[in-house]
């Protein structure tokens, strides 16, 4: 029996293997990818996101946790940043997490960004695909602490949750575009501390217009973590989107829209290979940079020049 | 692409002293490693659940307690018990000498005891991995 055969039986092990596989790229992975994407597409994936510290993995604990009272089964992928220098990686979020049963219920992924800067890994989302065809009803899926272009959560859920803390700013931090554009829902959390109001204040001001012109009216919910406080609010909240997404039809549209967009990916890297293999590889890049170098042309002549010599079909 | 080694760090039971598993984790991943840190107060039990989901290629241990003498041979049988066994088990912490040669007997690859340096853990987790690999088909 082949590890992918144990994975559809419900073998987590097996599940942890396949996910490494996709995650190092491992040979073949791609007809891997062709084997779970016809079982995925079932699982809600619902994204946290928001700066350092501001409790993203402890509330994803407390989420889970209620989901898992629910009788529903989850999968969590927690993603911290890997060292630019050194490659390696610090995977603290399970510290967090450590109160979650072990009965197989609920499955942790600890993900390294491996040098992408969009928040998430580059393979974070072939791996919901994995889970997803798991059989799990919810993906729970952490970014690293993000400041406010770190986006690639929203291409990879159906319902973003922005998580910020009473320090976070005032009300021009709320209008300043990134970050602040891609929640569905705001959780304020460490709202016991000084200066909770002023910061939902600010936020309900923003949302005011917003608002006006949309079905979906954009909670602001404080919650604290640690305290348990408000989970059942904030998951309320998550659900409401997703049945108010559902009866507009943007759900579908959103899922339409990153489907398009991973196709784009695949044809993107595909290129890129085809670049580097046919192109960059061939021709003499010492001479062309020496040239550019030394004023003899530029890089946009030259850019032109390789792409004429090109054996592209 | 390289595989990367993913190894997790853990401290099982009530010991709460935990200086010397965050230096090991700071130094494994500045070797490159990726580092899984669990926390405090891990049972065996938990221990072993998060190194299958995370599918890592070892386990480091600290034990500070004394407790060492259970809780290393609960870690093994449970990694047997789930077919788990090619995992790499080590560990560190204030261990007598008859007691780390018993362990060793008894499925901890390796442990390492006060004036050990960062460079000798990394060197052996190296090494031990590179020997694992369970040939599996994958579809």
């Amino acid at each position: 029996m082949t590890v992918l055969d144990k994975l559809f039986k419900g073998e987590l092990a097996a599940l942890a293997r396949i996910i490494s596989y996709i995650e190092n790229r491992d040979e073949g992975y791609r007809r891997l990818l062709s084997r779970l994407y016809p079982r995925s597409g079932k699982a809600l994936k619902i994204g946290f996101t928001g700066p350092p510290g501001a409790g993203k993995s402890s509330l994803v604990n407390c989420v889970a946790k209620k989901l898992l009272a629910d009788g529903k089964q989850v999968g969590i992928i927690a993603v911290d940043p890997t060292s630019p220098f050194t490659g390696g990686a610090l995977l603290g979020d399970r510290v967090r997490m450590s109160d979650l049963p072990t009965d197989g219920s609920v499955y942790v992924r600890s993900m390294a960004t491996r040098g992408s800067r969009g928040g998430l890994a580059a393979a974070t989302g072939n791996v919901t695909v994995a889970l997803d065809a798991f059989g799990f009803d919810y993906i729970l899926i952490e970014t690293v602490g993000v400041g406010q272009v770190e986006l690639d959560i929203i291409d990879t859920c159906d319902t973003v949750v922005v998580i910020l803390v009473p320090e976070s700013g005032d009300a021009i931090q709320a209008l300043k575009a990134g970050l602040m554009e891609i929640a569905d829902i705001f959780a304020i959390n460490k709202a016991d501390r000084p200066g909770a109001k002023n910061i939902i204040a600010a936020l309900q001001n923003m949302l005011e217009i917003k608002r006006e012109q949309s079905e979906w009216k954009w909670p602001v919910i404080p919650t604290e973590a640690i305290n348990n406080k408000n989970i059942d609010e904030l998951l309320a909240g998550i659900l409401a989107h997703v049945e108010c997404t559902r009866k507009s039809g943007r759900f579908e549209r959103h899922r339409r829209e990153q489907i398009r967009k991973k196709i784009f990916n695949i044809l993107e890297s595909q290129l890129n290979a085809l670049l580097h293999d046919r192109l960059v590889d061939v021709s003499d890049l010492e001479k062309i940079v020496s040239d550019i170098y030394s004023g003899k042309s530029d890089p946009y002549t030259a850019s032109e020049e390789l792409f004429k010599l090109a054996p592209m079909k | 692409m390289a595989e990367k080694i993913r190894v997790l760090l853990a401290k099982p039971g009530l010991d709460g002293h935990d200086r010397g598993v965050r230096v090991i984790a700071a130094a494994f991943r500045d070797a490159g490693f990726e580092v899984i840190y669990t926390g405090l107060r891990q049972t065996p039990e938990m221990i072993v659940s998060a190194a299958i989901q995370e599918d890592v290629d070892a386990i480091g241990v600290s034990i500070l307690s004394g407790a060492h003498m259970t809780l290393f041979p609960a870690i093994r049988k449970l990694l047997d018990e789930r077919q788990a066994d090619d995992i790499v088990l080590f560990g560190g912490g204030i261990i007598p000498d008859e007691d780390i040669a018993a362990l060793e007997k008894r499925g901890v690859a390796r442990l390492f005891t006060p004036g050990a340096t960062t460079e000798e853990t990394i060197a052996f987790v190296r090494e031990a991995v590179s020997k694992r690999g369970k040939k599996e088909d994958i579809m």
